[in-house]
């Protein structure tokens, strides 16, 4: 009995079908639980745009909860998918369920970045992103605030986050990253809200409209912020994202656009 | 063969007569990350004592299956699907926990209380006691984490559960936060604190020491 137990055929079996086993079990939770997971990972993306520009929080301070973040999304931000290359708006997509994401994974829908214009490491670009308007909570349409969409490479990971700027398209409202995966209590600071707390007010670009803000060491002026003490590559990392996604192969076309519509 | 545990031991003996922190001094490393506040403290205490239950449970069922060769692997498959499980069960509900928690559920995997006790209980023991023995262990980690989490929440932060007890002095209170509390290190000191207070309690669990300290000697003229 003992030595059938050790045979090599009896080994294998087991080891099959307990592999069988477990996946069908892990495989299952995971298939089950997603549509759960996906509503919260929807639910913490709006929460986190809302944070960004300045009105994540109700009056008195506490976090909403998930419904009035939710009223609060549909209310006062409207999402557009915009044509990056051309900064036009198009009206064509739904920006629900456009996911830039994975429009830039397809090579139908986005363009790989030549190395030395690659600055923020995504190796490649989508042609459409979305972006949010905070609008005046009055109804008449103003906007409030621009919320753009940027990732690119820090230390370990791609930082996906939020830029959230005043309607002179120049004025930092806020910075945030929804996900990152930079060491924890260097890196990682980027999610410290001391360290967000530097960036309202900082102004993104010179006179000329070039992007110059710029993350360093002994910051000073108004285009400076503070680097993160022990997080050289993190720091470079936030620096090269926010010139690139501001830059020409950003949302410089779209952003100039505006500008003139505004002007 | 040594005489049956009894229920009751089973399941109380880890908590304060063999706890897997203080007295085997395992499982320290998450330890000192989650108990930083003792909401995330309580849900790793859950998640772990669940994880340890169910492998103890589970290979307990199969423990005359499984062959010697690959006993090792065979328990590692079963923790390690638990683990993905409970993972996905917290981000479906309690998603800003698991963020938080982010990467140490995942590392309950290497948690050495799990492998331990699948190891030295489940796979010789019948599959009620071997539950058990996990809830058991599962609560003696459980009770230094919250431990860890209330003086380190309640000191660190004058909070209990996110609610201010202690109001702090930048709120208008009178209380003067020590931020080493919020810090892992101050974990270290914590844990240190307790097994010296446990092994005063209970004799028994002080160990000989390994080697003794040669006196000093005069040097040479």
């Amino acid at each position: 009995m003992s030595s059938n137990k050790e045979s090599t055929a009896r080994t294998l079996i087991v080891a099959l079908v307990v592999s069988l086993v477990a996946s069908v079990f892990v495989a299952g939770s995971a298939i089950y639980l997603k549509p759960v997971q996906q509503e919260n990972r929807l639910l913490d993306r709006q929460r986190s745009i809302l944070a960004i520009a300045g009105v994540g929080a109700s009056p008195s301070g506490t976090a909403l909860s998930s419904a009035e973040v939710r009223a609060l999304f549909t209310r006062r931000i409207k999402a557009q998918v915009i044509d990056l290359t051309t900064g036009e708006a198009d009206a064509s997509r739904d920006a629900l369920t456009f996911d830039a994401l994975k429009a830039a994974q397809d090579p139908k829908t986005s363009i790989a970045l030549p190395g030395n214009e690659d600055i923020a490491s995504i190796k490649r670009r989508e042609q459409y992103a979305t972006v949010y308007r905070l609008e005046k909570d009055d109804g008449s349409g103003e906007l409030e605030a621009l919320i753009l969409p940027v990732r690119g490479y820090g230390l370990w990971s791609t930082l996906y986050g939020f830029l959230a700027i005043k309607p002179d398209l120049n004025t930092v409202i806020g910075l945030g990253f929804y996900q990152q995966g930079e060491t924890p209590g260097l890196g990682g600071e980027v999610d410290n809200p001391k360290w967000k707390s530097l960036w309202p007010g900082k102004t993104l670009f010179d006179a000329s409209g070039k992007p110059v803000v710029e993350v360093v060491k002994n910051a000073s002026g108004e285009h400076q912020i503070d680097a993160l003490a022990g997080a050289t590559l993190t720091s470079k990392g936030v620096d090269h994202l926010l010139r690139f996604w501001l830059g020409e192969q950003g949302f410089g076309p779209y952003l100039a656009k505006l500008r003139q519509e505004g002007a | 063969m040594a005489k049956q545990a009894s229920t009751r031991e089973v399941l109380f003996d880890p908590v304060f007569n063999n706890n897997p922190i203080a007295l085997q001094i395992l499982g320290i490393c998450s330890a000192l990350a989650v108990t930083s506040n003792l909401n995330t403290a309580l849900v790793m205490a859950i998640a772990l004592t669940s994880v340890t239950a169910f492998s103890n449970l589970f290979i307990s069922l199969i423990r005359k299956q499984i062959p010697g060769s690959i006993r090792m692997i065979v328990q590692m498959v079963i923790i390690a699907s638990l683990v993905i499980v409970v993972d996905q069960i917290l981000r479906a509900y309690a998603f800003s926990l698991a963020k938080q928690l982010s990467v140490f559920v995942g590392l309950i995997i290497t948690n050495c209380i799990v492998m331990g006790r699948a190891e030295a209980y489940a796979m010789q023991n019948p599959p009620w006691p071997s539950f058990l023995d996990g809830v058991g262990n599962g609560l003696g980690y459980s009770v230094m984490l919250v431990a860890l989490g209330v003086v380190r929440e309640l000191f660190g932060a004058g909070k209990l559960l996110g609610i201010e007890i202690l109001p702090l002095v930048k709120d208008g209170g009178w209380y003067v936060p020590n931020g080493l509390l919020l810090l892992p290190p101050s974990a270290f000191f914590l844990i240190g604190l307790f097994i010296w207070a446990l092994r005063t309690w209970k004799k028994g669990q002080q160990e000989p020491a390994t080697f003794t300290i040669a006196p000093q000697v005069k040097e040479a003229e």
